[in-house]
């Protein structure tokens, strides 16, 4: 009885609900045509190799909205004409059908052998660097990106510069486990593994600046390591390179700034951390254990995101972000291997005033 | 066991478990549907947690930066959702299937090792445990980061829940290695998933065995239903793929305990190697999952269209075609991670391949249902579901073989929806289809068909709510495996529509539960053969007597069950004999009151005394540098050992059964091979 009472109940509400998801999945269908502002997305390539693959995938693609129309087109067909219905007769006891099997295994064999052409030239002319490329390293770590310039003699930390209308090559390895560097905009992906090099190409159309990612799983943090990357034209970048080839200035006596370098020092973070003061500098030399580094920081406020481009926040000035960090690093990012120093708020506002000079 | 022996064997410690029924019964059972049910409910349970598990992943997602879990606990979260739905729910609900009804299908007494059935069980729900133990030994405190140069933690952020493993499913090197993941979390992985395995390879020696020894009369392996060849199929993969899996999980325990090197690239160890062994398991693995589940939706299709499956041969080569490819394919889970293009456009073509085997199920699927009568009960609704969702799924597969376009896809939430869509619009549906297609099998009462098509019709709105949008969130660059996004990400609208989807599904299976809580007493009562079926399973009563049949099958035929009911008029259309019914009422009366009694494999304390033990090797490994764990470790071999020892002087049965050598299927031990 209840049963019965039940199912009137449920029965419009079940058609409501599909009638609400299928409205859902209009909405779906219509972002799928208005790009929203997400900037990590796949579909706005900004530099030929990128590029190269969204071709390739709309290709596949619309091949695969045809077989998902016909096929599911077809199952929803034979269900709706072939539904139990009064008077229906028993269906015919058919067992199978030769060519008909034989055909609907021949077609999908030629959609795929016309997949595999661009797959196969993709993979060969993506994934060796071109003779002129401009090398950079990069290494990861957990959870930063580190890059190394050998041309220029440079190191930075999560913030990539590039010049436009050049190829990259990017030769990658891991100081720890393994880390994957994605940045959308201008390529797939590839894995940083320790103690092997790999190599990703990356070239950039127009001057702008992207987001990425660390996409392979690497522990505690795996979601707060993120990447930038600044693409200028070639004149902006040589300009760049010369600003980042030069040392750090010493801040002035007496002012919070040095009283920041002092707090740097005492609280022994140049066991990780370097500063590059430059040959003639008098005070006590900056340059961090080779083995276990975190950031060099010579260059430090030139960046525009810092702690794996996770700080500063969206709306949030870079002093602000950095307030945040200095006053508890492993609560914005677990497991970091920056510890908690229980600086004083003191202490922490001639910090930012140190690294302020560190243009 | 219908006798009871005079005196104590000289052989054996323990007389044999005489009890029928009750808790006894349960523990010492070597029958196959005891094991089957026992598999099944443990398994259910193991759903429910991984459930859990996903339903705290998606209200940590469903906004931006979102605080619900520390980075820890999701994690951890996102590791054993992983490990319990692969190891803990779908591949013992599998067993649960193939170990029911294997033997029914193909008219045995059991499988062919009963004994060695249940230490499978118990092995199986012994590792479970095991795992999960994890919680209760767990050190939250444990330190992170490099062991000697330890990162920190935010005290607050130690929790419970944050000290289950936390390597992901995949326990990719170096991260889940000795000195990334320093506590003993990844140790209780390692060692449960080993002993998983362990207990599937036992299984599936024990499955192939029975298939091809323990057929009646007449059932040639072209007349086996497809589920049965399915499992045949499994089992096989699962023979071959899971000592890769063994050996490498060995060699991570050896890297973390004993300090080999295997994997430790600064030592010249390999973390890419982990990868390879890895999927070339985890690949099979796939398989393992989903072949079960088309075995099930090929019995079902054809049942309610009423007419037989459209290019059963086709259907079953498919099957074994697309296991034996998948054991070529297993680089393309490793497109990104800088192997050479040469491997790389040869791991895309043969993942291409495999597409057509599928296509040929899929479209002989639709030719089955083609010019049917098709009866939506809810076990064709969940079939029908598996199918449509399937060839989604199998969509955005083929455009992971596209490799430069995997380049961008690879480890974003694309793939997360992608194998979604084959493991739960695939395998979770088909597995809903079989329970709710053979429930009256177990109990001899139907599931309620109103709650069945609100569970189907809730989980089928659920499931694409959650996972279609995954897709997009994907495309639209967003990572996997991780616990927060920023709010100028854009990813919170289809985040928070994906947790609202699986709150549905959790909905959905509630009313299931409901509804097997309910009809297993108030069900209407579904007679011999409740949904006109065609297979020999279908030809004993229900529920299944405890020795299968009263008298041995004999099978002359493809559906032959279908065949004793129909004869085929002059078009071809199925008219029903006139003696169907009384051959369906002789067949009940065989089936509850067999004309000679029947001999079947004895119950025995050994397989749970031997399981037991296992465990106590696992942990004493894991705290081996104490006593205590060197002591555990004794006793466990020790149990393990005696155990053994026991079994293997154990009769087969007491001195004074009673059985009848006329039996034609042999009291379940001796195979038959006759071949009409």
């Amino acid at each position: 009885m209840i049963w019965r009472h039940l199912g009137r109940l449920i029965r419009p509400l079940i058609r409501w609900g599909s009638l609400v998801a299928l409205t859902v999945f209009g909405l779906a269908a219509c972002s799928l045509v208005e790009i929203e502002d997400a900037p990590l997305t796949t579909f706005e390539p900004a530099g030929p190799f990128a590029e190269r693959i969204d071709a390739v995938f709309w290709q596949v693609f619309w091949i695969a909205v045809v077989i998902f129309v016909v096929v599911e087109g077809g199952i929803l067909l034979i269900v709706l004409l072939f539904r139990d219905r009064e008077g229906r007769k028993d269906p015919r006891q058919i067992h199978g059908n030769n060519k008909l099997e034989i055909t609907w295994t021949i077609i999908p064999a030629l959609i795929l052998t016309v997949i595999a052409v661009p797959t196969i030239q993709g993979v060969f002319d993506l994934t060796e660097c071109g003779d002129d490329a401009m090398p950079v390293e990069i290494i990861g770590h957990q959870w930063w990106f580190e890059y190394r310039y050998p041309e220029h003699g440079i190191e930075s930390a999560s913030v990539l510069a590039m010049p436009i209308d050049r190829e990259v090559c990017a030769y990658m390895t891991s100081a720890d486990v393994l880390h994957n560097y994605w940045v959308p905009h201008l390529m797939g992906k590839r894995y940083l593994v320790p103690g092997q090099e790999t190599t990703l190409r990356l070239q950039a159309d127009e001057p702008a600046e992207y987001w990425g990612h660390c996409a392979e799983f690497c522990g505690l943090s795996h979601s707060l390591m993120r990447a930038r990357v600044i693409s200028m034209t070639q004149a902006d970048f040589d300009a760049w390179v010369a600003e980042q080839q030069q040392y750090a200035v010493p801040p002035e006596p007496e002012t919070p700034a040095e009283a920041g370098l002092r707090v740097f020092q005492e609280q022994g973070c140049t066991q990780c951390h370097t500063v590059d003061y430059g040959p003639d500098y008098q005070g006590t030399n900056l340059v961090a254990d080779e083995f276990f580094n975190g950031p060099n920081l010579t260059h430090f406020a030139s960046r525009s995101v810092f702690a794996g481009a996770i700080l500063p926040r969206e709306g949030q000035s870079w002093s602000d972000g950095l307030r945040e960090w200095l006053a508890n690093p492993p609560k914005v990012k677990p497991g970091s291997f920056m510890p908690n120093l229980d600086l004083t708020h003191q202490e922490i506002e001639d910090l930012i005033a140190w690294l302020d000079t560190l243009k | 066991m219908t006798a009871t022996a005079e005196r104590r064997p000289a052989t054996t410690i323990f007389r044999r478990p005489r009890s029928t029924t009750g808790f006894w019964a349960w523990i010492t059972t070597a029958d196959h549907k005891k094991i089957g049910i026992m598999y099944g409910y443990a398994a259910f349970i193991f759903f429910l947690v991984g459930g859990l598990e996903a339903l705290l992943l998606r209200i940590q997602l469903s906004a931006a930066d979102n605080t619900f879990l520390t980075a820890a606990e999701y994690n951890a979260a996102f590791t054993m959702h992983g490990t319990t739905m692969v190891f803990l729910f779908v591949m013992p609900i599998s067993a649960a299937f193939i170990n029911y009804l294997l033997p029914l299908m193909i008219g045995a007494r059991d499988v062919a090792f009963p004994r060695m059935n249940a230490l499978s069980w118990w092995i199986f729900l012994f590792a479970g445990i095991f795992l999960y133990s994890v919680l209760v030994f767990s050190d939250p405190a444990a330190p992170v980061g490099v062991e000697g140069v330890a990162g920190n933690l935010d005290p607050a952020d130690n929790t419970v829940l944050g000290g289950m493993p936390d390597g992901g499913w995949f326990g990719y090197q170096p991260n889940a290695g000795p000195f990334y993941s320093p506590g003993t979390a990844m140790d209780y992985w390692a060692l449960g998933v080993q002993f998983l395995g362990l207990a599937s390879l036992i299984s599936s020696v024990n499955f192939i065995v029975t298939i091809f020894n323990m057929r009646a009369l007449g059932m040639r392996l072209l007349r086996m239903p497809v589920f049965v060849w399915m499992s045949l199929v499994v089992a096989l993969l699962l023979l071959f793929s899971l000592p890769i899996i063994a050996i490498a999980l060995f060699m991570v325990t050896f890297d973390r305990q004993f300090g080999s090197l295997f994997f430790v690239a600064e030592a010249g160890g390999d973390p890419i190697l982990w990868q390879h062994l890895f999927w070339l398991f985890g690949h099979p693995e796939v398989y393992i999952l989903i072949l079960p589940a088309m075995g099930i939706v090929s019995e079902v299709l054809p049942v309610f269209s009423k007419k037989p499956l459209f290019g059963y041969a086709a259907v079953v080569f498919a099957g074994a075609a697309i296991a034996f490819l998948g054991f070529g394919v297993w680089a393309h889970h490793m497109f990104a991670s800088g192997i050479s293009p040469v491997a790389q456009a040869a791991f895309g073509l043969s993942t291409m391949t495999i597409a057509v085997p599928t296509g040929v199920k899929i479209f002989n699927w639709m030719g089955t249902m083609w010019g049917g009568r098709i009866k939506f009960t809810t076990p064709m609704l969940f079939a029908i579901g598996f199918v449509a969702m399937f060839v989604i799924g199998g969509l955005s597969g083929v455009t992971h073989a596209v490799v430069p376009s995997d380049w961008q896809q690879t480890d974003t939430y694309y793939i997360v929806a992608h194998f979604h869509y084959v493991l739960f619009g695939g395998s979770v549906f088909g597995i809903f289809s079989g329970l709710y297609y053979w429930f009256p099998k177990m109990t001899g009462r139907l599931l309620n068909e109103k709650l069945g098509k609100l569970n189907f019709w809730t989980m089928f709105t659920g499931f694409n709510l959650t996972f279609a949008p995954m897709h997009w969130l994907g495309l639209q660059g967003m990572v996997r495996r991780t616990a927060y996004y920023p709010p100028e990400a854009g990813f919170d609208f289809w985040n928070l529509v994906a947790t609202v989807g699986a709150f549905i599904i959790a909905a959905g299976v509630l009313i299931f539960m409901f509804n097997w809580w309910r009809s297993k007493k108030h069900g209407e009562p579904s007679g011999i053969d409740p949904w006109d079926a065609r297979t020999v399973e279908w030809t004993t009563p229900n529920p299944t007597p405890e020795y299968n049949f009263g008298v041995a099958p004999t099978v002359t035929g493809l559906d032959d069950f279908w065949h004793k009911k129909y004869a085929e008029d002059s078009e071809g259309r199925p008219v029903r004999r006139p003696e169907a019914e009384e051959t369906l009422t002789d067949l009940m009366e065989t089936g509850i009151d067999p004309p000679h009694p029947i001999h079947l494999p004895a119950p025995s304390y050994y397989p749970i005394l031997l399981a037991a033990g296992i465990p106590l090797v696992g942990w004493g490994i894991i705290y081996h540098t104490s006593f205590v764990g060197k002591l555990l470790i004794l006793v466990g071999v020790l149990v393990v050992a005696s155990a053994s020892f026991g079994w293997s002087m154990e009769p087969l049965e007491e001195p004074h059964d009673e059985h009848d050598d006329s039996d034609p299927l042999g009291g379940g031990y001796s195979s038959v091979e006759v071949d009409d």
